[in-house]
């Protein structure tokens, strides 16, 4: 048997979530030894190679892409976590959920101070992906299998996740391995 | 704005009058604007906020505009089975406006409203305060251009009801529906002559008396009366209460309608009876604010047994004996049924549960030990006094003595009130009523239980379906699940929001029902349904919470078959996201086609 | 002072007359979760969180007088499990940002997810539309936090006894309305009550935020309940 396959995506996220699993400091090592990374910005590869055991997400989705991507996952990932307040729960994105988006966008591209005195549109290239109506935590997409809060999740609570999925055994949740901030 | 100054000066500077001062600016303006909320604030020595609080908590209040003329039409189950559907299209089309909004030229508002107590004459509504039964198309449209061409409401109710519906004091179209007269309640009566009994021995005596006939309150808890009242007799202080609630606001009830317009000369005595009992010198009634076309006639009841000697000073005859009875109107909130709640609304405060102990027999009306009843077991406990205890007690089962008057609606030939000895079964009662071949029966209300046709040999009675009165019979056309749903939209409406699992957990259920029906549920959403179902009815603070689940439990048990062919089996998770759906303002916002790709970027 | 003898999960305890399960709990080191309960203020068991078992039926031990024989329940795993769907409805019926938000690491709802491991709600998020009021001068009432605990409609008043505070609205539209005339008139002081009364992010006063850093805040250290507990030792 191989090495397990790790996965890694980031969403509607701010790549923090990423820095937080290099925040593993020496024990990233030791993860190079224990596991083999396949799709993931950490090494570049920009498609599945293969099945992965682990998927790991970042960030919500906020759009048609991050809907693709993460179904993508889905079907490629035996174990698929939802990293950090972004993916758990919309995160900061999110923010614009209790407002409708018609208006958002209308703040953002529309009415808002420009030094550009051109023409003003909401951006309508077709390859773009498109906005969704509002930010969906990945679980409200699809199945997730394990959720690891905070903005970003410790690099402690990545590693003790990481390994007990790769072991086969429950998280040990400590009090302090568990922050929203 | 002269006029709001006006009309706040006229009430005491009593805090206790807020509901009162609120009501008489809301029928002046239409709505309660800010000036007049600031002018009362300063009135009642409240801050504005807590005045904004009253006025937003209940339904017949608004911070906004309702129109110069407003429709409140019924949104009940039985009303949309009645056909409200295309009459609440006539409304919109006549007036120009949708429900929940104010016509362009602010005649006309129209707005949705909780069952109006009208359940055996659907679809009905109330229009500036007047009510209008048994809508039709052609009905609604003919108002609001009646309503538009200058003519008030009251001018438009072309044919009264039966009974006192057609006295000049109420002059309603509402029909009376009495279909069984049983002889506690419709039995020939003496007014006064329970009074005259009670004065003529001891509180202890009529205690006695009412606790020997097993009298059960008719709210439907059923808890002893006499019991209630011996707990409030035992308390001491410088004053109790006597407090009747007629507040029936369940959906499909309607009976204390009937007493109210038919019998209120006996309900006032039952309430004096239960004054001398307790050693009360106030009454106070409670009426619901969708009965206030009964007011008038209620006072003019008060008076004549003023005149009659049956209340004021040495009532009865009795010179130890005073008692009077105020009424206290509600104003649109079905929580105010809630005894606690309806204390809270009568001292003028949002309508909000208390916490219990202390229970209002200690510490109830302005504090001080009050006795809650129903209009039904105050009418009943007069009677009682008047035919003795053994002669009520030989009616019904063991457990459950007298009569129950019902109120039956929905899919049978003849809705209207029944007076009916406890045992009866439900197969007997649709036998009666005419809703023979019935799918199920809704006893107690969205609160009670959903009761399937293997269930019609259960009986009307405290040990079996218990219940305030409500039965509404459905046929074997109707959808369950719109039922329900209707039912928990009621509980979401309703919910006083002060606590969380009523306030949020009543939404959260109606969203996972939805997901199910939608045919987007799994075993596992079942689970959840039952589950926090069950935590909602744990944790809730009052009856409300602990039974506004009960629309989706009790379906859930009644009907298992339903609910197992919406779920997709052996799947474990399907989600109600739906990515057409959420692309759909983004492309019409960037002027994209719909029909946009979702694959991965390459 | 009559003493009333009544157990918490089988342990022998006493209160004295007229306590309530939550104080006489405490007093006998036993941590039972609170939220809109708040010391010196009137008990209005609103969050449902403190909810206890007796004799089979469930109550709020925040408002519920101990009484002489009582058996109360406290942590039976089903009944943890109800208070933490309690403290999961809360997160997705308001608007709970908490890496922006100034009362982090201090915030009792925040704590409490803490404590019993919320990794993530099993409810649906509602995202409700909530407007956020800065019209006082030294507050901000920030309604996407709020969860109508009452605590501020209870405990802050204008001196001549005027609540500052109210509830608006009903059930799932309950909000807090802040009193603007009342609100003017607050001093620093009373502000400063305000904003420690609410348990949430909700009440913020101005032009202050973040004083207290990372790893210092009330519960960076220990889960909520723990002072409680530790009184256990005596």
């Amino acid at each position: 048997m191989g090495k397990p396959v790790i996965a890694t995506a980031s969403l509607a996220g701010c790549f923090g979530c990423h820095m937080s699993i290099l925040d593993i400091d020496e024990r990233i090592l030791r993860l190079v030894e224990l596991v083999e990374f396949n799709k993931s910005p950490i090494d570049d590869i920009k498609r599945f190679t293969k099945p992965a055991d682990i998927g790991l997400i970042e960030g919500g989705c906020s759009n048609s892409e991050n809907v693709a991507v993460l179904r993508d996952f889905r079907k490629n990932c035996r174990v698929l976590v939802s990293l950090g307040e972004c993916a758990v729960m919309g995160g900061l994105p999110a923010l614009r959920n209790s407002i409708p988006l018609k208006e958002c966008l209308e703040e953002a591209y529309l009415n808002s101070p420009t030094v550009d005195p051109g023409e003003r549109v909401i951006p309508n290239d077709e390859d773009l992906p498109v906005i969704l109506d509002k930010v969906y935590p990945c679980h409200e997409v699809v199945k997730i299998d394990c959720f690891l809060p905070g903005c970003p999740p410790s690099a402690d609570l990545i590693w003790e996740a990481l390994t007990a999925i790769i072991e086969g055994r429950p998280l040990n949740l400590a009090y302090d391995l568990i922050k929203f901030d | 704005m002269a006029k709001a100054k006006d009309i706040v000066h006229r009430h005491p500077k009593d805090p206790a009058a807020l509901l009162d001062v609120v009501r008489d600016v809301q029928a002046a303006f239409g709505h309660v604007p800010d000036e007049a909320v600031a002018r009362i604030a300063a009135h009642l020595k409240l801050s504005e906020a807590e005045v904004r609080g009253a006025v937003t908590f209940y339904h017949f209040f608004s911070a906004d505009p309702r129109g110069a003329s407003t429709v409140y039409l019924n949104d009940s189950i039985t009303s949309r089975m009645k056909g409200r559907a295309a009459v609440a299209k006539a409304f919109e089309d006549e007036a120009g406006c949708a429900f929940g909004r104010v016509s362009g030229d602010g005649r006309i508002g129209l707005f949705p409203t909780s069952c109006i107590g009208m359940n055996d004459q659907e679809p009905s509504a109330i229009v500036d305060g007047v009510v209008f039964t048994r809508l039709t198309p052609e009905s609604a449209r003919a108002l609001v251009r009646g309503l538009r061409e200058g003519r008030p409401a009251a001018s438009q109710v072309a044919e009264l009801g039966d009974g006192a519906n057609q006295s000049e004091l109420v002059r309603a179209m509402v029909a009376n529906n009495i279909r069984e007269r049983g002889p506690v309640l419709f039995g020939a009566h003496e007014s006064g002559a329970a009074l005259r009994k009670a004065v003529g021995t001891t509180p202890e005596k009529v205690i006695e008396e009412i606790k020997r006939a097993g009298l059960l309150g008719r709210g439907g808890a059923g808890f002893p009366t006499g019991l209630k009242w011996e707990f409030c007799r035992r308390e001491k202080a410088v004053e109790r209460f006597v407090v009747c609630n007629a507040d029936e606001g369940e959906p499909g009830t309607f009976k204390d309608r009937v007493i109210l317009t038919e019998l209120p000369r006996l309900l006032f005595e039952g309430m004096a009876v239960a004054g001398y009992a307790v050693g009360a010198r106030t009454g106070v009634l409670y009426l619901r604010s969708e009965y206030a076309y009964l007011r008038a006639h209620l006072e003019a009841a008060l008076e004549a047994m003023r005149q009659d000697g049956l209340l004021g000073r040495a009532a009865a005859g009795s010179e130890g004996f005073s008692f009077d009875i105020v009424i206290k109107s509600g104003a649109g909130a079905y929580i105010c049924g809630e005894e606690s709640a309806l204390l809270e609304s009568a001292e003028g405060k949002r309508g909000e549960p208390r916490d219990r102990p202390p229970f209002p027999v200690s510490s109830g009306y302005r504090n001080l030990p009050t006795t809650v009843n129903n209009v039904e077991t105050l009418a009943t406990a007069a009677r009682i006094l008047v035919e003795g205890a053994a002669w009520f007690k030989a009616m019904g089962t063991p457990q459950s003595a007298g009569t129950k008057l019902l109120s039956v609606s929905g899919d049978c030939g003849r809705p209207g009130v029944y007076e009916v000895e406890y045992g009866l079964t439900l197969a007997a009662l649709l036998e009666m009523a005419g809703g023979a071949g019935a799918k199920a029966v809704q006893v107690g209300g969205p609160s009670g239980t959903c009761v399937a046709q293997d269930g019609f040999g259960r009986k009307i009675c405290f040990s079996d379906l218990a219940t305030g009165g409500s039965v509404i019979v459905f046929g074997p056309e109707r959808d369950i699940f719109e039922i329900v749903g209707n039912f928990m939209d009621f509980f979401v409406e309703e919910s006083c929001g002060w606590c969380v699992p009523c306030r949020a957990g009543n939404v959260l259920l109606k969203k996972k029902l939805e997901k199910v029906v939608r045919g987007l549920g799994t075993e596992a959403d079942l689970r959840d349904l039952e589950a926090w179902g069950k935590l909602v009815k744990a944790t809730s603070r009052c009856g409300l919470g602990q039974t506004s689940p009960n629309p989706i439990l009790t379906t859930m048990k009644s009907f298992p078959e339903l609910y197992a062919a919406k779920v997709r089996k052996g799947e474990d998770f399907v989600p109600e996201f739906d990515l057409e759906a959420a692309l759909r303002t983004g492309c019409e916002a960037a002027g994209r086609r719909p029909e946009c790709k979702e694959s991965l970027h390459e | 002072m009559s003493e009333i003898r009544f157990t918490i999960d089988g342990r022998p305890c006493v209160a004295r007359a007229g306590q309530t399960i939550v104080e006489a709990a405490k007093a006998n080191g036993v941590w039972i979760p609170v939220l809109c309960h708040y010391e010196g203020l009137k008990p209005v068991g609103s969050c449902r969180i403190c909810t206890v078992r007796v004799a089979g039926r469930y109550m709020a031990a925040c408002t519920q007088p101990v009484t002489e024989g009582m058996a109360v329940e406290n942590t039976a795993p089903d009944l943890e499990d109800m208070r933490k769907s309690l403290i999961e409805m809360l997160f997705v019926e308001g608007n709970h940002f908490c890496p922006s938000c100034e009362k982090s690491g201090n915030c009792e709802l925040q704590a409490l997810a803490y404590r019993y491991r919320m990794m993530v709600p099993r409810f649906p998020y509602l995202w409700p539309g909530r407007a956020l009021d800065a019209r006082a001068p030294r507050l901000m009432l920030e309604r996407n936090r709020c969860i109508q605990c009452l605590r501020c409609v209870r405990g802050i008043r204008a001196k001549d006894g005027r609540k500052v505070f109210a509830a608006v609205e009903r059930g799932p539209r309950v909000t807090i309305e802040i009193d603007q005339r009342l609100a003017a008139g607050l001093s620093d002081a009373e502000a400063r009550r305000a904003m420690d009364i609410c348990p949430v992010g909700a009440i913020l006063r101005k032009e202050t935020g973040f004083a207290v850093p990372i790893g210092k805040r009330k519960y960076d250290g220990a889960p909520i309940g723990s002072d409680v507990e530790k009184g256990a030792g005596r």
